[in-house]
């Protein structure tokens, strides 16, 4: 039913956003952002398209605190999203990997644009000839005549 | 009994469409001109059976008639009244019905206003219009009738969404709407001109307006939704490619190609067919966008209803309109022989690379948006696609964009000299760069975004100032000044649309850059310190409000002596057990404050957001004036000298 969906979609979708909560937060503020940092680039695996450092589910803070834990063990930001990967999957990126099927993702705007711009400098170089004169009809030149009075 | 009559008319007005699609077409096939002259009357009528029928709707939701399912599911005698009437399009039923009134209504504004249109070309623009109308209104008696009736009602409503309840989202949906079925005229227009087989400057000259009105009201529908994401949804971010905010986004970028390439149609004669597809597929996104928003197909924040039997109607929709036209446009398009004469370097050029930057960038949304779907259905990969991938892939072309504006609004038409077009253009260059570099030295870190925006802002604003500054011409201070106000008013559109595109950009590039963030614990009475101000929290209380009850705090802010004090709630909406955030926020030129309250804290005190975001209101401010540019160029003399000389020319020649 759709009342129920909407309603359920409304819970689940558009949260009131409470985000990061201060008590997650690390005191190094270096480690601290490099969190933030990483965790705009991860999903909320519950929500609707939106990262966990947005996200005011129980799952995105628990994944909140794990990134944290991990940049806290000494990972580096790359080792800390393998970590993750490996557990959630790719799903969780929100920057899809440059790798695999999803390189056309990556290189179909740059490919479109080559093609656009080639299509573009064909038309521009016909563009530069004059068309061959198409003469009067005889119609329109008897019109002609008559309009200038002739 | 409203209801009935409204449900009545409805089906009426399907009828009605019925025969606008049919008659008119028929009749200009075999120039019958009693039967092309049909489609007026049909267009008129149909437009008021819809609105009597959406009159109808609305009358139940203000009435609180909760025998009507749609009213109960969506509505709540403690409602405020404004929400009421906006609750009549906060939901799928409601606002498909308004989509069919404003195609109706824009059936209808064509034959009154398309009266120095050709005979065979307005019966047909309004055919294909009325079936347009015919496909929606079928779609929305068949799938998602608005009128079905409660055996047993009940005694109260289930209440709006809360977050819809607000008021930037009472009036977002309608703007958007008219902007999506404006695209529907563009398109009623190039399939006409494709049934003709002839395209002219005349039909560019006719577009253009309905272009322009879609355009604007689009600009205007996505500035509103984005400013209800900022301070609705709490951390004050004001775009994020979601799938839903990108079917909005798709229509504009090709509706804002197809006003440029129009342009080059009207003055030059060129670029005929490739206009035509633009205007084709713009509302193909338009209905791309109802297909996402409505069929559930992609993970959205603020998606509608997901009903995959709606998803396949719109599909077929889709299928029928678009399958339709590009085959008819191939059909046709080799016929449209461009006249005008162009070389490389040349206004013409010049708004070809502007077309190929926006329609590929909107490209790569499109692609971005449907990749977890074809990722999933062919390669059986579960991705997401999200903010990271946009910025990356997006943002270089509105920053070429930005850098070639200048240039191509300077350009001559048929042949620019790039020595001639760069002179008076130099010293905005070098000014731009110097104030770049001197952002770039002065700020610590996040290195790139903040100059370049900078740079881009100030090309475009000084390059739009150089343009008048050549338009006005030689001589004294005076006759310059006249000069520049006898400018005709699509010249300043021109410019005050270019203008807002670089206040947007400066908007977007300066507070992503250079906001100020603060989380933290704040116990009451105790103050903080963020940027430059002393952050208190004061006080928090409980309120009741008319529909909800609130956790409402007082915060004070004090920079140099000023205490400003902000108010953020934290809402519950029990009908719809629901809770919001409603952030405060101090609106000003140079900044933005936003405050939000979070939870109490097991420990004591509450969780306190604080951000100082520098510029904020450009991001808005821009599209305003865009769009404002937008309605001087409507405003310009041709479009209505062509308007009122055809109503001279119709009282004259009556129909026959």
């Amino acid at each position: 039913m759709t009342g129920r969906a909407l309603i359920l979609c409304a819970v689940l979708l558009a949260p009131p956003a409470f985000a990061v909560q201060p008590d997650e937060m690390l005191d190094d503020p270096v480690l601290e952002s490099r969190a933030r940092d990483l965790s705009q680039n991860l999903r909320c695996l519950v929500c609707r398209n939106e990262n966990i450092d947005e996200s005011d589910a129980g799952l995105a803070a628990d994944l909140r605190v794990l990134v944290r834990e991990r940049l806290v063990a000494g990972d580096t930001d790359e080792q800390v999203i393998a970590f993750v990967v490996d557990r959630y999957g790719e799903y969780v990126l929100l920057n899809p990997p440059a790798n695999g099927s999803t390189l056309i993702l990556w290189l179909a705007g740059p490919t479109m644009l080559l093609g656009a711009g080639a299509v573009a400098a064909l038309y521009l170089r016909r563009r530069r000839r004059l068309p061959p004169e198409q003469p009067l009809s005889a119609d329109e030149q008897a019109r002609l005549d008559r309009i200038l009075g002739r | 009994m409203i209801t009935e009559l409204g449900h009545f008319a409805l089906i009426l007005a399907l009828m009605v469409a019925l025969v606008q699609t049919i008659v008119p077409l028929v009749g200009a096939h075999n120039r019958w001109a009693g039967w092309m002259a049909a489609g007026e009357p049909a267009a008129k009528a149909q437009a008021v059976l819809v609105a009597f029928s959406f009159g109808a709707l609305m009358h139940a939701f203000v009435t609180s008639d909760f025998s009507l399912r749609l009213v109960v599911e969506n509505s709540h005698t403690l409602k405020p009244m404004l929400y009421k009437v906006a609750g009549v399009w906060g939901n799928h039923e409601g606002s498909l019905l308004l989509w069919c009134l404003i195609l109706a209504v824009f059936g209808a504004c064509a034959a009154w206003f398309g009266g120095n249109l050709p005979d065979t070309l307005r019966a047909r623009v309004l055919a294909v219009q009325g079936f347009i109308g015919v496909a929606f209104l079928a779609f929305l008696l068949f799938t998602s009738n608005p009128f079905v009736r409660l055996g047993t009602p009940p005694f109260d409503g289930q209440d709006l969404n809360p977050l819809l309840q607000d008021p930037g989202l009472a009036f977002h949906p309608p703007f958007l709407y008219l902007g999506y079925v404006g695209l529907s005229m563009t398109f009623a227009f190039a399939v006409a001109a494709l049934l003709e087989g002839r395209v002219d400057a005349a039909w560019g000259r006719w577009v253009r307006p309905w272009t322009l009105a879609a355009w604007i009201f689009l600009t205007i529908g996505i500035a509103l939704g984005s400013w209800w994401a900022y301070y609705e949804l709490g951390w004050g971010g004001f775009w994020f490619w979601d799938p839903v905010e990108n079917a909005s986004f798709m229509p504009w970028l090709i509706s804002a190609a197809l006003l440029h390439s129009a342009i080059v149609v009207e003055k030059r004669e060129a670029l005929k067919s490739w206009t035509i597809l633009l205007a084709i597929l713009a509302f193909g996104f338009s209905l791309i966008g109802t297909f996402i928003v409505r069929s559930g197909v992609l993970t959205s924040v603020h998606a509608f209803a997901n009903d995959p039997e709606r998803g396949v109607f719109i599909l077929l929709i889709l299928a029928v309109f678009m399958g339709g036209a590009l085959t008819l446009f191939a059909a046709r398009a080799s016929a449209m022989e461009a006249k005008g004469v162009f070389s490389t370097f040349s206004r013409e050029s010049a708004l070809v690379a502007n077309n190929i930057l926006l329609t590929v960038a909107c490209f790569v949304v499109f692609v971005g948006t449907l990749w977890p779907l074809i990722a999933d259905l062919l390669f059986a990969r579960k991705l997401s696609v999200g903010a990271p991938f946009f910025n990356a892939a997006f943002t270089p072309f509105m920053v070429a964009l930005a850098m070639i504006l200048p240039l191509g609004a300077l350009m001559p038409w048929k042949r620019a000299r790039i020595g001639r077009v760069m002179r008076p253009l130099w010293g905005a260059l070098a000014l731009s760069i110097a104030a770049g570099a001197l952002v770039w030295t002065m700020q610590t870190g996040r290195a790139f975004l903040a100059p370049v925006g900078l740079i881009l802002t100030l090309w475009v604003t000084f390059g739009v100032i150089a343009d008048l500054w050549v338009k006005a011409g030689r001589g004294d201070f005076a006759s310059r000044a006249r000069r520049l106000i006898h400018l005709p008013r699509a010249e300043w559109g021109k410019s005050t649309a270019h203008f807002g595109f670089a206040i947007t950009i400066f908007g977007i590039c300066a507070m992503t850059a250079w906001q100020t963030e603060d989380i933290r614990i704040a116990q009451v009475g105790e103050p903080f310190e963020v940027g430059a101000y002393t952050v208190t929290l004061e006080d928090v209380r409980e309120v009741q409000g008319p529909n909800y009850q609130s956790t409402l705090a007082t915060i004070a802010l004090t920079r140099g002596g000023n205490t400003l004090r902000l108010t953020p709630e934290k809402r519950f909406y029990p009908v719809q057990a629901m809770p919001t955030t409603e952030a405060a926020i101090s609106n000003g030129v140079w900044r933005d404050l936003y405050v939000v309250i979070g939870d109490p804290q097991d420990a004591g005190g509450w969780a306190v957001r604080t951000y100082i975001k520098p510029f904020a209101n450009w991001i808005w401010a821009g599209c305003i004036i865009m769009a404002l540019g937008g309605g001087l160029s409507l405003s310009d003399r041709r479009h209505r000298v062509a308007a009122g000389a055809s109503r001279r020319r119709a009282d004259a020649v009556p129909a026959e």
